[in-house]
């Protein structure tokens, strides 16, 4: 009896699929479900890799922060993760002290906006050069830039350390002083690389700049120069302002990667009172020998006050001017 | 005096003062280019072909000794070449790994979604944050968050461990009949997974560049003579997307030999152990390798790549 129920149904359900193939409108819906779930499976597929990628991003920056407000009773204690039981602001209390935070900080913002303003002066004005003038060599002298890209600093270490241990220029300075001066252990050897477009990644500003003004239309400057425009004022007043995204993106560029950097200033041995991030390094080892705290794990903790307290003026420029960035990364030359 | 200078003026014309004024522009960096880094190109191989004593009173002397520092090297310092082969196989792998990770992401960005503000400045805080104690602190914090990403590297040491095992899986693929140099290559990715976002900040942006650059009117096309998602990234995203992959390929190779074991050796070599030729010679055949990859991977590249323009 099952047997008799069960054939004509399976014929009605072959007609009734039948039916389904010939309705257009129902093929229709399939087809919009098909695809609308398809789409819900992959933005799901895609918000969890994003949320993952996010996550491993932020993961250590979240720790930083949270054992940083560790008391010690916390660090030892198992159950606890991420959030204190007795949140102390102790960490940043002696990570201030031992940092000397305002004076060192203020004097690195200083020394690396001061870099930052260089930076873009002289690299715009190279990169302005390259892309707007013809002179003979060009080429070549643009292989140049490309190679100063590519080949790293690290390189050619030494005899920059040589060159301004014993700075001279063409024998003037040992002439009026009767010896080389040695410019090391000063921010000094930083400033005149940076004037003369060698500093830190000069190069690749170059390159951010000169892409950007090739992408300008002619006109601009022709109208200019109609007007009755000098080459330098049209410089300045027009071709300046209008590159203003990669000038956004290159001044935060430099602005951060010369806080971050450490290398020069290891190699010139600029001192730890200048520059903050040279200056934690040696956090651990100071509060260990002045508070006689011997613990590692607890001096972990000082070292990640500090590092909070160092990163705070970089997250706050690149929060608020995050938008212009990203946007002007983007729009300006780095795609070649 | 005005009429000279007037006709002096007239001499020249246009074109001429133009490229007067263009040497101009350029010639902080020129003077810069040549007075430090040309110079000190030519002293690092100076350098690298002698020996090197510091005077008391400053300056140096430098003692040609051929290629002496090129076979201490090579034949008799301790670990060189270790760390160099070390540092240029990592590269290896990390370079394709970065340039296809990011590129996929990229993908995965340039899409419309809410939050992708956001998500994008988070993706690029690595790129900021690059602080040499800010890193170390950052993979310190990794390790101590217990089943965090980095831990899996462990566990793959470990071979053994409660719950998920990843070994398990492993044994499962090369079971499957996998090439074991795939499922290692695959794994280690996997448990690099931190160092792979974290280079890939600046490459990411360049896709996305790259990506929004491509007219809207080839997707239509393709999407009207009826091409798959799958065949529209073949045949229109990626050959549209190849001259940015070459200038990612160098900016990847270029951080990670900056990055790498072999700079600190040579730092420590010169600054530590105060053997300047020897550390000449490390940077310099380091150098020599990275540039000489770049021009293979890039004439690679080159050929198959198609120009838009």
């Amino acid at each position: 009896m099952n047997k008799q129920k069960a054939i004509p149904s399976i014929d009605r359900i072959k007609a009734g699929i039948q039916s389904m193939k010939e309705d257009t409108q129902f093929a229709n819906d399939r087809l919009r479900w098909i695809s609308n779930i398809k789409g819900f499976i992959l933005g799901i597929f895609r918000l969890a890799i994003i949320l993952g990628i996010c996550y491993v991003i932020l993961g250590p920056v979240i720790g930083i922060i949270s054992s940083s407000f560790f008391s010690d009773a916390d660090r030892y204690n198992p159950m606890v993760y991420l959030i204190p039981q007795e949140p102390t602001l102790y960490r940043y209390e002696l990570a201030m002290q031992y940092l000397d935070y305002w004076k060192t900080m203020g004097s690195s913002l200083l020394y690396s906006l001061t870099l930052m303003v260089l930076q873009v002066l002289v690299c715009s004005m190279v990169g302005y050069g390259f892309a707007r003038f013809n002179f003979p060599f060009k080429k070549v002298l643009f292989a140049c830039v490309v190679v100063m890209i590519v080949i790293p600093t690290n390189t050619i270490m030494l005899p920059l350390y040589m060159t301004f241990a014993q700075f001279d220029v063409f024998g003037i300075i040992s002439a009026i002083t009767g010896d080389a001066v040695n410019l090391l252990a000063s921010p000094v050897p930083m400033y005149i690389l940076t004037l003369f477009g060698c500093g830190l990644r000069s190069g690749l500003y170059i390159y951010i700049f000169n892409q950007f003004f090739r992408g300008l239309p002619k006109e601009i400057e022709e109208a200019a120069f109609v007007d009755g425009a000098g080459t330098w004022y049209t410089y300045f007043r027009i071709m300046l302002v209008n590159a203003l995204p990669s000038v956004v993106t290159v001044a935060i560029f430099s602005m951060v990667w010369q806080y971050n950097d450490t290398f020069y200033a290891r190699l010139f041995l600029i001192s730890d009172n200048i520059i903050i991030s040279k200056k934690i390094a040696s956090i651990e080892a100071t509060i260990s020998n002045v508070e006689k705290i011997l613990d590692p794990t607890i001096l972990e903790l000082f070292l990640d006050a500090g590092i909070v307290l160092i990163m705070i003026p970089i997250i706050i420029i690149y929060v608020a001017l995050q938008k212009q960035f990203i946007e002007g990364v983007e729009r300006s030359g780095i795609v070649g | 005096m005005e009429a000279a200078r007037t006709k002096k003026r007239k001499r020249r014309s246009l074109s001429q003062r133009r490229a007067m004024k263009g040497f101009l522009f350029i010639a902080p960096w020129l003077i810069g280019f040549v007075w430090f880094y040309a110079r000190s190109l030519f002293m690092t191989v100076q350098f690298s072909f002698s020996n090197l004593t510091v005077r008391p009173g400053g300056g140096y002397d430098l003692d040609f000794v051929w290629l002496d520092n090129f076979i201490y090297a090579f034949r008799a310092h301790a670990s060189y070449k270790q760390v160099l082969t070390t540092s240029l196989g990592n590269m290896l792998v990390d370079v394709p790994l970065i340039t296809f990770f990011s590129l996929f992401m990229a993908m995965l960005l340039n899409r419309k979604f809410r939050g992708r503000t956001l998500v994008r400045a988070i993706f690029f805080l690595p790129v900021i944050l690059n602080s040499e104690a800010i890193v170390d602190a950052m993979s310190l914090a990794r390790t101590m968050m217990s089943g965090g990403i980095s831990s899996s590297s462990a566990e793959l040491a470990a071979s053994a461990s409660s719950g998920m095992s990843i070994e398990y899986y492993i044994q499962m693929f090369s079971s499957l009949g996998l090439p074991d140099v795939i499922i290692e290559y695959i794994s280690g990715a996997v448990s690099r997974i931190s160092d792979i976002i974290n280079a890939s900040g600046v490459q990411i942006i360049i896709f996305i560049a790259a990506l929004q650059s491509i007219p809207g009117s080839m997707y239509e096309v393709a999407k009207i003579e009826g091409a798959t998602a799958y065949e529209t990234f073949w045949k229109v995203t990626f050959p549209m997307v190849m001259p940015h992959i070459i200038t990612n390929v160098v900016y990847t190779v270029v951080d990670s030999f900056t990055k790498s074991e072999v700079i600190e050796l040579a730092y420590e070599t010169a600054f530590t152990n105060m053997n300047y030729g020897l550390s000449s010679v490390f940077s310099l055949v380091s150098t020599l390798i990275t540039c000489l990859i770049l021009v293979i991977v890039c004439g690679l590249i080159q050929k198959r790549t198609f120009y838009y323009n």
